[in-house]
């Protein structure tokens, strides 16, 4: 399953990277993407973890920039 | 909101900041100046420590505070209160310019449709697009957006089509036509009988295909993650031996050392290029979606600038897929009488050949003075006309006759008019090269690009003929369509360069998929061709591609110039530092200052306008 997400609160150009990149390190992320400038995540993973992945990849996020939020 | 907050919070620094210079008392000015770097520099450390807390020791505010510390300590207080706060200012600068920037681009995009007037009874309601149903009948008044795809079903109206195809001429559409959402109702009232629901249409594509594009991310981008990635702990890992090597050594000062040190770090963050590239790109997506051409991702605008095959498909490519008359030769008759009599003998065909004749007549058919109408499958028409007899067709039809017609070495098709037992003629019917295909191709070449190709499953000479006239180097023709994947694989295989295939998408998905750069000519059709291309063309012009080409050039101009200028300065204030001829000042402008003039350079993307 591939999901875009709005991300309220990314207004760092190095954060974003930074975040795609340690989100693309977790297990069952098959790909992601975030655009600083769209302010959006394109969050791919298996169906059956998706929700799991999707809540790791929050965590992840969370621990780098706590102003972010994802709009589910 | 929180951009202006923070905006109020800067101006108050920067004034506490100046008002410290007026005191000649060092505690009273001291004062001013840890006001100003905490109402400044707050944010900026409390992330620092919460950073530091979990161990990220790289990020730009830890480091920031770190190098605003050590100011603090070798008792540069002025500069470590000035440093913070050009660095907030410029912060500032940058959120603001990104969020201008956004909304450019978003005002590109401003093609959404926010309601629908849809005529239910005798009532009109306004309704969200997203609950008007298919058969839905409608109501759009002039000034106001199409908000779904549909058909007219009354009035007439100029309809300005820009915002979709980047057209800037209005087309005048009457009752029959098929309309796009997205486009604007000029001057009439129209009531369009809805054909798509909100999700499918021409709209919502465009702009699910626009916003999904910035996570296609291009090679430059990728490169540029990766080398900021290296940046700073590099820099960093620099700045701690300079301020620790040295002095070592017994080659100056602590103090000195350290200071250059410091400077190191607050250029340590690569944010101008993070910000500035990927804004370069998405800005000339933009730029592209306002002349009609969608991109699906910036690795396809960078492969673009640098396209060094180009294959087009032939019909509905280069021509216009439809069929006229091109010309008429006569033996003994004139040529119009010719053309009058094959319209005449061909009034009960639907066959290609006699549509094309009758609408090269032009002139009303009386049917009365046809008869004895006779169509040989394979071989053409005979009828008597005016008491004349006439045989339309081909070569078969008048050896038939025991006629011998000319040989023709023409493209199309060739049709032999025989009058009364005598050969009186052909019509040549051959598919429009399209007006712009010529200069499309000698633009391209222009831009450097090194070959053109065209496939087509026509007859060679057909196909040649088409060729000659466009301008295009290798024709392959006679080729079926599952031959044309193989086809495009083995000229991928023989040219180096990036290729690009154009075609209308109708019967060519895998051809558009296989190639390296897929572009699909005439809008947002048929969902196979827009699934499977890289690039759309929200036009039949081929000269798009040109324009395509133009624009990607633009923005690739402008994101070396961002690189060179970023990392140029970044490395000679560096430099400068390591020798001790930089101060915090100058180190402080390389970060943030350079980051803003790398923004608003790639602003200029954005405004990208076609010369010719």
């Amino acid at each position: 399953m591939r999901k875009t997400f709005n991300l309220e609160g990314l207004d760092c150009a190095n954060c974003a990277a930074k975040i795609e990149t340690a989100i693309r390190a977790l297990e069952g992320v098959k790909e992601v993407s975030i655009s600083f400038l769209t302010q959006k995540m394109t969050l791919e993973a298996e169906d059956a973890i998706f929700d799991e992945v999707l809540n790791n990849a929050e965590a992840v996020m969370k621990s780098l920039e706590d102003e972010i939020e994802i709009c589910r | 909101m929180k951009l202006k907050k923070q905006m109020y919070k800067v101006i108050a620094a920067t004034l506490l900041f100046a008002v410290s210079f007026a005191f000649a008392a060092e505690y009273v000015s001291l004062a001013f100046l840890a006001a100003s770097y905490l109402l400044a520099g707050w944010p900026v450390v409390r992330k620092a420590f919460r950073n530091m807390s979990r161990g990220h020791l790289f990020d730009e505010n830890f480091l920031m505070a770190v190098a605003t510390f050590g100011a603090i300590a070798l008792g540069q207080y002025s500069e470590a209160a000035g440093v913070m706060l050009f660095y907030q200012i410029g912060e500032l600068f940058q959120s603001y310019a990104v969020a201008k920037s956004r909304r450019s681009i978003s005002a590109l995009m401003n093609i959404r449709p926010d309601y629908a007037n849809v005529k239910r009874g005798k009532e009109i309601c306004t309704v969200s697009p997203e609950d008007v149903l298919v058969g839905d009948v409608i109501v759009v008044k002039p000034g106001e957006k199409i908000p779904l795809d549909g058909g007219i079903v009354k009035g007439h109206s100029l309809v300005d089509t820009a915002a979709i195809t980047g057209e800037s001429v209005p087309r005048e559409l009457v009752v029959g036509d098929m309309v796009d959402s997205g486009c604007v109702v000029v001057s009439g009232l129209l009531e369009i009988e809805v054909r798509k629901p909100y999700g499918e249409s021409t709209v919502a594509k465009i702009l699910n295909l626009v916003e999904t594009s910035a996570s296609k991310k291009a090679k430059t981008e990728q490169f540029i993650t990766q080398f900021a990635r290296y940046y700073t702990p590099i820099v960093v890992v620099a700045a701690v031996l300079l301020a620790v090597v040295p002095p070592l050594c017994g080659w100056g000062e602590w103090r000195d050392w350290v200071y250059r040190a410091l400077t190191f770090l607050v250029i340590s963050c690569p944010c101008a290029l993070v910000i500035s590239v990927p804004l370069s790109f998405f800005g000339g997506i933009g730029a592209a979606s306002r002349y009609g051409i969608l991109v699906k991702g910036g690795d396809y605008l960078q492969a673009l600038a640098d396209v060094k095959t180009i294959v087009f498909d032939k019909t509905g490519t280069l021509t216009k897929g439809t069929f006229h008359v091109v010309q008429v030769k006569s033996k003994g008759l004139p040529e119009d009488e010719v053309l009058e009599l094959a319209a005449y003998a061909g009034v009960f065909s639907s066959h290609p050949v006699s549509l094309s004749v009758r609408t090269a007549f032009a002139a009303d058919i009386e049917e009365q003075a046809v008869g004895e109408f006779m169509e040989i499958a394979g071989q053409g028409i005979t009828a008597t006309v005016r008491g004349r007899k006439v045989a339309v067709g081909n070569r078969m039809l008048m050896m038939a006759q025991g006629l011998e017609p000319e040989n023709v070495a023409l493209g199309g098709t060739i049709s032999h008019v025989a009058v009364d037992g005598e050969y009186a003629g052909w019509i040549a019917i051959a598919d429009e090269v399209k007006e712009d295909a010529a200069t499309a191709v000698q633009e391209l070449k222009k831009l450097g690009v090194q070959r053109t190709v065209m496939l087509s499953g026509d007859r060679k000479t057909a196909a040649e003929a088409v060729a000659d006239i466009v301008g295009i180097d290798v024709v392959c023709s006679e080729l079926l369509p599952q031959h044309k994947v193989e086809q495009l694989e083995a000229l991928m295989n023989c040219y180096a360069g990036h290729l690009a295939y154009v075609g209308d998408g109708i019967n060519d998905a895998p051809v558009l998929a296989r190639a390296d750069i897929g572009v699909a000519m005439g809008g947002v059709g048929t969902d196979a061709a827009v699934e499977a291309a890289d690039v759309v063309l929200m036009t039949d012009e081929p000269m798009k591609l040109a324009t395509a080409v133009k624009i990607s050039r633009r923005t690739l101009n402008i994101v070396k110039q961002n690189i060179v200028f970023a990392l140029g300065i970044k490395f000679a204030v560096l430099g400068m530092g390591a020798l001790g001829m930089a101060t915090m000042w100058e180190a402080v402008f390389a970060d943030v200052g350079v980051s803003v003039i790398a923004i608003l350079n790639a602003l200029r993307v954005l405004y990208f306008k076609n010369k010719d």
